[in-house]
């Protein structure tokens, strides 16, 4: 009894899923991108920066399925290294923001007063800087670097998400369910924990989805302009950044990158809308 | 019903503030007691303050000015901390059972909350029994456990919140208009289960409604309510036959005419 009902609220969720053709597109497409990288080292037998300075700037074909750069590298290779950076940003800081952001909204709508206008005063501190300038800054005054380009990310994201969940949280806390739990006697951490934090899951969720093209974007961007990732390390947005002199002479070096960051950011952005749609606190069934 | 008193409230004030310096009185110098084993029913038209006074006698919102004696001990001054222990004793059942019930959680999981947030089970199995026994009380069957709030009808929800009401044993349950969501057949099943439980295990049961018909069928004692203050209690008969305050009789006049 008890797993068949955990079974059917499950598949509630996963047929509402299926039947959203733009989830399961941007799934097969992230899990594809996903696995490809992974297996990267695999797939080819050219090392991402092994340099071939004999076979520079040649086109697509030959061995080289993307064709080589100024420096003869395997276009392929590094794109795959590159979107294992990508999603890495990707994931990883927005993992740590979404954190940050939840116990900060949570704490504000909890606590109220002071501590709600000191966190969410700070977090408008945050939102009201050019997300872009605040990474400059912290590029510029740690040097730029993988971790300091997560570091610069979570600064940028947290305030964001901190605002979103703190409106959610609230309005949780109106709910009925929250009094019925206090007047039982139940503390705060346990309301929290138990009654808040679930609740809050699918707004976490979307939240999580729709800030990882947002990341990837932005270190694409930093490494773009040449402040984030620096060289030998590979990324999508230091190659495009790098090639964009051949854009008319081998525009697949610029391509092949770029490519892979629409699709990537794409992706995720049509799986966080549909996930929002599916999630719907409307919907209730979950 | 004895003489003793379970609950009673002296001097009662609570306001609201409704922007800048405007006050909003809810609850006005009310005061009144409240006696073992009895069902006082408490009524009056929507934002009487009827609501306002059952959340100062549960102590989840703290009074202006005024007691709350529950048991010989004023709470409204009391710290949460010390409050604490007297939230075992008094439950409440509230009037959306939509929205009291948490949807993430199974029913198993709502019921046996109290019994969590107090300790009170040795065991697994002796907190699978009571949630059981619990059930039974309140007419479920037992498949309902594993299901979710969203996988039943109203009536049953409120059972269901009936049931939580009910897991510790309290001396008092509070009902904050806790049939006015239902349909009228659903509203006397839910009567007859709270009529019944509370003769069964003895509880006190402060019941609040707009509802006169509902409020004769189940109360012991009557207290009209009007503005932020009682204007009339009285035994149910007298209440009735006999209204003594202009509201009161207005309020049944609403009654006989629809």
């Amino acid at each position: 009894m008890k797993k068949e009902n955990r079974q059917k609220s499950e598949h509630e969720f996963l047929r509402a899923f299926l039947q959203n053709k733009a989830a399961v597109i941007s799934t097969v497409i992230i899990l594809l991108i996903i696995i490809l990288s992974v297996l990267a080292p695999f797939l080819t037998r050219y090392d991402e920066t092994g340099q071939d300075l004999l076979n520079r700037l040649m086109p697509p074909g030959n061995g080289h399925i993307f064709g080589t750069d100024e420096l003869g590298r395997d276009v392929f290779t590094r794109v795959f290294y590159g979107t294992r950076v990508s999603l890495l940003i990707g994931l990883f800081p927005t993992v740590l923001a979404v954190a940050v952001g939840t116990v900060a909204g949570v704490c504000a709508a909890h606590f109220k007063g002071a501590a709600d206008f000191i966190i969410m005063r700070l977090a408008d501190v945050m939102l009201s800087i050019p997300g872009m300038l605040l990474a400059m800054v912290v590029l510029y005054t740690l040097g730029g670097s993988l971790t300091s380009v997560i570091i610069s990310l979570i600064l940028m994201e947290w305030g964001g998400i901190a605002v979103v969940v703190r409106s959610a949280a609230l309005e949780i806390q109106e709910c009925e369910y929250v009094t019925a739990a206090a007047s039982i006697g139940a503390g705060k951490l346990w309301i929290i924990l138990r009654h808040i934090l679930p609740n809050l899951l699918p707004t976490l969720i979307v939240l999580f989805t729709l800030n990882i093209p947002s990341s990837i974007l932005s270190e694409s961007s930093l490494s773009f302009l040449g402040i984030g990732i620096q060289p030998p390390q590979v990324s999508l947005g230091l190659m495009t950044g790098t090639s964009r002199q051949y854009l008319f002479s081998s525009p697949h070096l610029v391509l092949a990158p770029a490519v892979m960051i629409l699709l990537l950011v794409l992706s995720f952005n049509f799986l966080g809308d549909a996930l929002r749609d599916i999630l719907d606190p409307e919907r209730k069934t979950l | 019903m004895s003489d003793e008193l379970i609950i009673s409230a002296k001097n009662v004030t609570k306001s609201f503030s409704i922007g800048g310096n405007k006050h909003h009185i809810a609850v006005n110098d009310v005061s009144l007691d409240m006696y073992k084993g009895e069902t006082l029913a408490l009524v009056g038209e929507s934002g009487c303050g009827k609501s306002t006074l059952a959340k100062l006698l549960m102590r989840l919102i703290k009074a202006d000015s005024g007691e709350i004696i529950f048991d010989g001990i004023d709470i409204s001054s009391l710290s949460e901390k010390y409050v604490r222990p007297y939230r075992k004793r008094m439950q409440m059942v509230f009037q959306d059972p939509a929205s009291s019930l948490d949807p993430r959680m199974k029913v198993r999981d709502i019921i046996a909350e109290p019994l969590k947030v107090w300790k009170v089970c040795d065991s697994k199995e002796e907190m699978d029994d009571r949630v059981r026994e619990l059930l039974e009380l309140v007419d479920l069957k037992e498949s309902a456990l594993d299901r979710y709030p969203h996988q039943f009808s109203g009536g049953q929800k409120q059972r269901i919140g009936i049931a939580r009401a009910i897991a510790l044993n309290p001396d008092l349950i509070v009902c904050d208009e806790s049939v006015s969501a239902l349909d009228v057949s659903v509203q006397a099943q839910i009567l007859n289960l709270l009529k019944r439980l509370k003769k069964e295990l003895g509880l006190s049961c402060l019941f609040i409604s707009h509802d006169l018909s509902v409020v004769n069928f189940i109360a012991d004692r009557v207290c009209v309510m009007h503005d932020g203050r009682i204007c009339e209690m009285a035994a149910k008969e007298s209440i009735y036959s006999d209204p003594k305050s202009e509201y009161t009789k207005y309020l049944l006049d609403a009654i006989s005419a629809s």
